[in-house]
């Protein structure tokens, strides 16, 4: 318990000194995990309502197989990423391990099933509602997956903050690809199982307290700015 | 001058679903004018026949064949259903949504779509999202929505079935000035007394086909067929 105490105490003592390692970190933490989020989303989104709309022979396999990849095991992920962005890896080349870009590939592969599933459940049920009246209009298909994202988007927002969520308390894959480097790509996660692994318990809690303000933050942003849960509002 | 869509013609249509037979064998046609009204007991394909009339439903034995090729046909008719469709959107942007689909910016879709609301009767704040009206409102919404392309045919599921008097006169009233305005009505109902007040003529089915078809003085003075007799004194039909 007297951890605990110490750990917000320090959380506190970090927050209001503006402790500028903090501030990289999280800023860090930030750009990595929005940035995948919104990657996530922009192929997750439409990938879940054109699986809504679309019937083809192996839809079921894919929704199931999108189902599954939602538990994706982030250590292999990492692993996985490592493997094709080292030197010896297909996208050496490139240079990317050990680089936040590293942490947001990463990330993006583990939240994009998260995001393209949740919003396949939510579009599927818009559709079967709106799913006469669409045709009856004669739209392209184009045409209606535009209207089912839009008028799904509050929904849409919850998948995408559940990528976020995913995203913003995942270590073990960036862990692996970013090296979790001082100044270079520590975030958030890493720093709090760097401080765990020293033994400074009160200073990785103090870090964990941040990084659970700093996900009710954002959320709380999000949905302030897209004004769900207004009862004139969808 | 453009071309008519009419008249609309089904020939030896028949309707399965997952094997199970629905609607058919039907042929018939639709003229260019009037209103026609289908009647029938539950179940007895008002629904089905309106539905692969609009192309809702694809048929696979028979014809549908109107007097322009199909895709122009499809943009100068619409269909108003029973249970109205409501989209997550504002009053006004549910009813201008056809017209954001045939490209018009969003903000004339606006303009027409509250001059279509006007026009029928759909008042107060058109920016309230669709889900606060009421059920009549609603489906006034929808007609609305149906009516913004000017629809040359308009087909209509039992659009006052769920609807209190008060709402069914004014749908009614809705639909007599569309008739006086050259709009041709093809509309399901339970309703005699409504099918007597809109129809021109009547189309009568039962277990899928139609059984009887004439106009309406015809119909409601003579009606030919036991089936039609017993649906006019409100028997079961055997």
């Amino acid at each position: 318990m007297n951890d605990l105490w110490a750990g917000l105490a320090e959380a506190l003592r970090l927050v209001l000194r503006l402790d500028p390692d903090l501030v990289e970190i999280t800023l860090r933490s930030l750009q990595v995990t929005l940035t995948a989020t919104a990657i996530a989303a922009l192929i997750g989104l439409p990938l879940g309502a054109w699986l809504s709309v679309n019937r083809f022979r192996a839809r079921r396999m894919v929704i199931a197989l999108l189902n599954a990849l939602m538990g994706l095991p982030p250590v292999v992920v990492g692993l996985i990423v490592y493997i094709l962005l080292s030197r010896a890896g297909p996208f050496g080349v490139l240079g990317l391990l050990f680089t936040p870009t590293a942490m947001i590939v990463a990330q993006v592969i583990i939240i994009t099933p998260i995001v393209a599933s949740i919003a396949h459940q939510a579009i599927r049920d818009l559709w079967s509602e709106y799913h006469d009246l669409l045709i009856s209009l004669h739209t392209t298909r184009a045409q209606r997956i535009k209207a089912l994202l839009w008028d799904s988007r509050r929904a849409l927002l919850t998948a995408a903050l559940a990528g976020f969520g995913r995203a913003i308390g995942e270590v073990g894959a960036i862990m692996i690809v970013g090296g979790n480097i001082d100044h270079a790509t520590r975030v958030l996660t890493t720093a709090i199982a760097l401080e765990t692994g020293k033994g400074n318990f009160a200073l990785a809690l103090g870090l964990g307290f941040v990084l659970i303000a700093l996900a009710i933050a954002v959320n709380l942003a999000l949905h302030m700015l897209t004004r769900t849960e207004r009862s004139s509002q969808w | 001058m453009v071309a008519s869509i009419l008249p609309l013609s089904l020939d030896g249509v028949v309707l399965r679903k997952r094997g199970k037979h629905i609607l058919g064998p039907v042929s018939l046609e639709l003229g260019a004018t009037g209103c026609t009204i289908l009647l029938g007991p539950n179940g007895s394909g008002k629904t089905s026949l309106l539905r692969v009339m609009h192309g809702l439903e694809r048929v696979r034995e028979g014809r549908v064949g109107w007097a322009v090729p199909l895709e122009q046909a499809r943009r100068k008719q619409a269909f108003v259903f029973q249970t109205p469709i409501v989209m997550r959107r504002s009053i006004v942007d549910c009813i201008a949504y056809p017209l954001l689909l045939d490209g018009q910016s969003r903000v004339a879709a606006r303009a027409q779509a509250a001059d279509m609301a006007d026009r029928i009767g759909l008042h107060g704040d058109l920016t309230r999202p669709a889900f606060v009206l009421s059920g009549g409102e609603k489906q006034k919404m929808a007609l609305a929505r149906a009516l913004v392309r000017a629809p040359e045919l308009l087909f209509l599921d039992e659009p006052s079935a769920n609807l209190d008097g008060r709402s069914t006169r004014e749908i009614e009233a809705i639909l007599h000035a569309l008739k006086a305005d050259g709009t041709r009505i093809v509309m399901s109902t339970h309703n005699v007394g409504q099918a007597r007040r809109l129809a021109d003529d009547v189309l009568f089915l039962n277990e899928g086909k139609i059984v009887e078809s004439a106009d309406t003085t015809t119909f409601f003075n003579h009606p030919a067929t036991p089936e039609a007799q017993a649906h006019l004194k409100g028997d079961l039909i055997p």
